[in-house]
């Protein structure tokens, strides 16, 4: 037997928005079977991830405050995918922005430096934030550029050095003095913590910055020259070049605002929600929105969505653990099927199956 | 908008409410892991003290819940996603909770919280640690006398103060019975690679190391040992299946009387919060038989554990060198003080090494 | 500090089952990229591999049994990954990326009920006398028969890749999909073989972990190594001999970093850990300077293929 792909005459919109929607059904359908097998109740499990976080406030606040790093990070994926230039080393980039960042919590603690106001502090850590995932994403983006160096291999590797370096930094010269020796730096001051919206709550000053960057993200692409160029860049690169782009320089820009967004979600991760630098203060989210970016099929709108589900299925992951003793590497395993499923949608948005028996391909 | 927030958070009080309503009936106790439980090593050494407690109190208590690989970042909101379903108890086991849990401590006053490992308490929130450094000293003197070549293989994680105690307390107890014996220290920095623990183990037996130990999770560096018809030490649980003709003792974790202990105390309404460290002597360090030794080291062995359980034996009693044969104990103290050990970060006399930096 | 002939020949061991995974993974995808297909799911392929090894040798006390399972499970991985790629032309990094993943997750949950299990180790080679030659003996003739096979599979690779009228076509059709189209290759048929080849091998590399090298079973027992496979293949310049020397390099690099601290070099161990990472960019990019255009790699490395009939 064999497949044969067919591109649908029209496309259409309507199609296109609701394959990731079918994409995401057909995925729980696959996860209530495999809960089923596991001898629990996939109503219940339905329930419990995707119901019961979004029905109070508190875990609401939790998905918004999960989902905006994500959000964040794959928006600034999204240049780099369209322009056909494929960073998975995001992680190593919210690691150098966070760090970077939070350096200046450090030096400004116990009021050091505040008597020429701190006012500065948040919008300092906030740009050295930015700056330490530029930075650090300028290597794979300058190795493959102009040595032609892949830059899957080279951003991957730089994840690595990044989590190691900060595990020396936190462990070495940055630790608390009064800390026992233990691998924690101080706590920073008031004046370089993003303030929390609603007392008692989670819901931090940094969550915001992912709506925000969602929106100019999309003006950019949609009615911007240079969001253009990114995509011609990627679709055709022939076509770019005749055009008369300079595609060295759109990759460059387009790591650039990909690594500036993992560091500021880095930043904001750090100052918003962990208050301090810890040996690892990422869970993979770097990796995990890989899955957000291509969930919202490469559109700022779409990942917004996108961040939203994934941190939906983190949270109630965790719910699950609670109230179903449902193992925790379910949620991972979701994930995969999720991603897969929205792949294969995509495609069918686009194209129709043709099934033929015998032949060749 | 903020109506809704309103209706929503009440609507949270109630279900937390009645959420404890129901429990109380039953104590619910709940875990947070930073591992997987299934590292038969560190977490699964307190999910065993989990199972443990929950055997002993049987209807009285609810200790089915826990949470595994909840990374030290992200921690906060695990913490209190447990808080809010009805847990009266909850223990955080990895130092790296410890700022989130003092966190969400503050918000739930009513909550009760244990973490292991940390110093920072609260009226709601206890401390509780091992002292693995106590076993580590038998250890130390049973390589002392077993080895040949005078050379023992030390495979290590991070440089913090628990590692670095442990170190320390080895090489008193070696220094006991074998001044000429000298520790090699390899920093695989990981809890758990067993590939790269193996690699440790085989480079430090090629160096001509025939006893190892370990403080990283896995039992590949035992089975290493094994192989090569060396010996050496578990970790964290005993490991003889692992290594039946290798392992000497292993050092292991036994949370499980402490938590039925802190468990009882909450039915009890006696719970308070303190900062708890035991080891041998409370039984929350545990030493695995001791096996492949003659019967004369075994009785050394035997001896000392009784000494350090009594109290009679002190581990770090003054004068303690240290690598620069300054004497780092506090004038007039007897042994370094409690603070001292928790804080280590440096050797003593006889390690031929430097903490890395 | 001294080393004696003894401690070499010990050293090298160590390098060389530290490199026979990586190896084995790396020739895999090499076929895989040769093809024009990039899986970037080698960890995830790998990692079940090693789950599904162990469970299985466990479960029927045969090693035998654990690789042909983690052969299986690997090639299945891989076989998903097929039907996104090869069947919907779906994006490939983004689907190996799916497969990590999704192998990840699943590995673990099968993994969970064989924690703390243990199994004797897959047998070694002895040659009575061979074996016992001093200094050269252990290290040639008495390693387990992963590290054999890795080799034989290297050189077969080798021989069947650049000798053979099929290896040929495969190469072919990496360089151009279109133009082995319109000569009446089945392109996607010999890629779909290739990719399941590739999955089958790294579902060995990772049953090589769970059965020989540590034989237990531990959640992530991979830990990146299945990405180093994939960096040893853009090392290799595809070519399979170059993979095993870049598999022995970097299970040099990752080796000798814990022999130097047995010595006593003080240096921070996050640094040395690091190091294995640093020389992949360091050689990629020294390689990429000798060859500016990219030549080395297929042409037609990671763009779907739709046949137009």
């Amino acid at each position: 037997m064999r497949i044969d792909l067919e591109a649908r005459p029209k496309r259409s919109a309507l199609r296109e928005i609701l394959s990731p929607v079918v994409a995401l059904i057909v995925a729980i359908v696959i996860g209530g079977v495999v809960v089923a097998i596991m001898g629990r109740s996939p109503l219940a499990a339905f329930d419990v991830y995707f119901v019961e976080p979004l029905s109070q406030s508190y875990s609401l606040q939790a998905i918004a405050v999960k989902a905006a790093p994500l959000i964040l990070i794959a928006v600034g994926l999204a240049f780099c995918y369209r322009a056909n230039l494929w960073n998975i080393g995001a992680e190593g980039q919210f690691i150098a922005g966070g760090a970077l960042g939070g350096w200046l919590g450090l030096v400004t603690h116990d009021g050091a430096y505040q008597a020429i106001g701190s006012w500065w502090i948040l919008p300092a850590m906030m740009l050295l934030g930015i700056l330490g995932g530029v930075l650090y994403a300028m290597i794979p983006a300058a190795l493959r550029v102009w040595l032609n160096v892949s830059e899957i291999l080279t951003s991957l590797m730089l994840v690595y050095v990044a989590q190691l370096t900060l595990d020396w930094l936190v462990r070495g010269p940055w630790k608390d003095p009064q800390g026992f020796n233990f691998p924690v730096t101080v706590n920073f001051d008031p004046e370089a913590t993003l303030p929390i919206l609603f007392d008692g709550g989670t819901l931090h000053l940094g969550v915001l910055f992912a709506p925000i960057v969602v929106i100019i993200a999309a003006v950019v692409f949609s009615k911007t020259i240079f969001g253009f160029q990114v995509r011609l860049a990627g679709s055709s690169p022939k076509a770019a070049r005749f055009g008369g782009f300079d595609d060295k320089r759109i990759a460059f820009a387009a790591f650039a605002i990909s690594g500036g967004l993992a560091g500021l979600a880095g930043i904001a991760e750090v100052s918003g929600k962990i208050g301090q630098l810890l040996t690892t203060i990422s869970p993979g989210y770097g990796f995990s929105a890989i899955i957000v970016a291509f969930l919202g099929r490469l559109s700022p709108v779409g990942i917004f969505i996108g961040g939203l589900v994934l941190a939906v299925t983190f949270v109630g992951g965790e719910d699950a653990q609670i109230a179903l003793k449902l193992p925790g590497d379910m949620t991972l395993a979701f994930q995969g099927v999720l991603l897969i499923c929205v792949l294969a949608a995509d495609v069918l948005a686009r194209y129709r199956l043709r099934f033929r028996l015998g032949g060749k391909a | 908008m903020r109506k809704f927030m309103t209706a929503a958070a009440a609507a949270a009080l109630t279900l937390a409410f009645a959420g404890a309503a129901e429990a109380a009936a039953k104590v619910k106790a709940c875990w947070v892991y930073v591992g997987p439980v299934g590292d038969f090593g560190y977490s699964y050494q307190h999910d065993q003290g989990r199972l443990y407690a929950a055997k002993q109190l049987g209807d009285k208590v609810d200790a089915t819940t826990y949470l595994e690989n909840v990374p030290e970042s992200d921690s906060e909101r695990a913490f209190e996603q447990l808080a809010r379903s009805g847990c009266n108890i909850i223990f955080g086991t990895s130092f790296g909770f410890m700022d989130p849990m003092v966190k969400v401590a503050k918000k739930f006053p009513n909550v009760k919280f244990e973490h292991a490992t940390g110093y920072k308490r609260a009226p709601n929130l206890a401390t509780y640690a091992a002292r693995f450094y106590e076993g580590r000293y038998v250890m130390g003197q049973i390589a002392g006398k077993m080895t040949k070549t005078n050379t023992i293989g030390y495979i290590v994680s991070f440089p913090i103060p628990e590692v670095i105690s442990g170190i320390n307390a080895f090489e008193q107890g070696l220094k006991t019975t074998n001044p000429n014996a000298k520790i090699k220290i390899v920093w695989v920095s990981t809890w758990m690679d067993p590939g790269k623990e193996a690699d440790a183990a085989k480079a430090l037996l090629a160096g001509g190391a025939d006893i190892l130990t370990q403080h990283t999770d896995s039992t590949a560096p035992l089975q290493e040992a094994e192989k090569a018809g060396k010996l050496g030490f578990g970790q964290s649980s005993d490991m003889i299946k692992f290594a039946p003709k290798a392992q000497l003792t292993a050092n292991t974790d036994n949370w499980g009387p402490y938590y039925t202990q802190r468990l009882q105390a909450v039915i009890d309404g006696t719970w308070k919060s303190q900062d708890t460290w035991d080891g041998i002597g409370k039984g929350m360090v545990a030493l695995a038989p001791f096996t492949n030794m003659p019967d004369d080291v075994k009785a050394m062995a035997e001896k000392t554990t009784a000494d350090i359980a009594s109290g009679k034996l002190q581990i770090f009693a003054c004068p303690v060198l240290d690598q620069a044969g300054k004497d780092q104990c506090k004038s007039g103290a007897k042994t370094l003080e409690d603070g001292q050990i928790l804080g280590m970060n440096w050797y003593v006399q006889g390690i031929d090494d430097k903490i890395p930096q | 500090m001294t080393f004696d002939a003894q401690q070499v020949q010990d050293v090298l061991i160590i390098v060389v089952t530290a490199a026979t995974p990586l190896l084995i993974a790396a020739v895999g995808e090499l076929v895989v990229e040769r093809s024009g297909v990039l899986n970037l799911g080698v960890e995830g392929m790998m990692i079940i591999g090693a789950a599904t090894g162990f469970a299985a040798g466990y479960s029927t006390d045969s090693t035998l049994v654990g690789v042909a399972a983690g052969v299986i499970s690997g090639a299945i991985l891989a076989a998903i990954f097929a039907f996104l790629t090869l069947g919907l032309a779906a994006n490939q990094v983004a689907s190996g990326l799916a497969l990590t993943i999704l192998g990840r997750g699943v590995a673990n949950l099968i993994g969970a009920s064989f924690v703390g299990l243990k199994r004797t180790p897959a047998p070694h080679l002895h040659i009575p006398g061979l074996s016992d030659i001093p200094l050269i003996g252990k290290l040639i003739f008495g390693e387990d028969f992963f590290v054999y096979f890795g080799l034989l599979l290297t050189g077969a690779v080798a021989y069947w890749l650049m000798r053979t009228r099929s290896g040929l076509t495969l190469r072919a059709i990496g360089d151009n999909h279109a133009s082995g189209h319109s000569l009446g290759v089945p392109v996607r048929r010999i890629r779909l073989l290739a990719v399941l080849f590739g999955g089958g091998c790294a579902g060995l590399a990772g049953s090589y972990l769970s059965l020989a090298y540590t034989p237990f079973w531990s959640p992530d027992m991979t830990a990146g190594r299945g990405w180093i496979a994939l960096a040893l293949v853009v090392f290799a310049s595809w070519k399979p001999w170059r993979a095993l020397a870049g598999a022995l390099l970097f299970g040099g690099v990752t080796v000798l970093q814990l022999v130097f601290q047995t010595w006593g070099v003080p240096i921070p161990p996050q640094f040395l850990a690091s190091l294995p990472y640093l020389t992949t960019i360091a050689v990629l990019v020294v390689l990429s300077i000798r060859d500016i255009r990219g030549a080395a790699a297929p042409a037609s490395l990671g763009i779907p293929f739709i046949p137009d009939r």
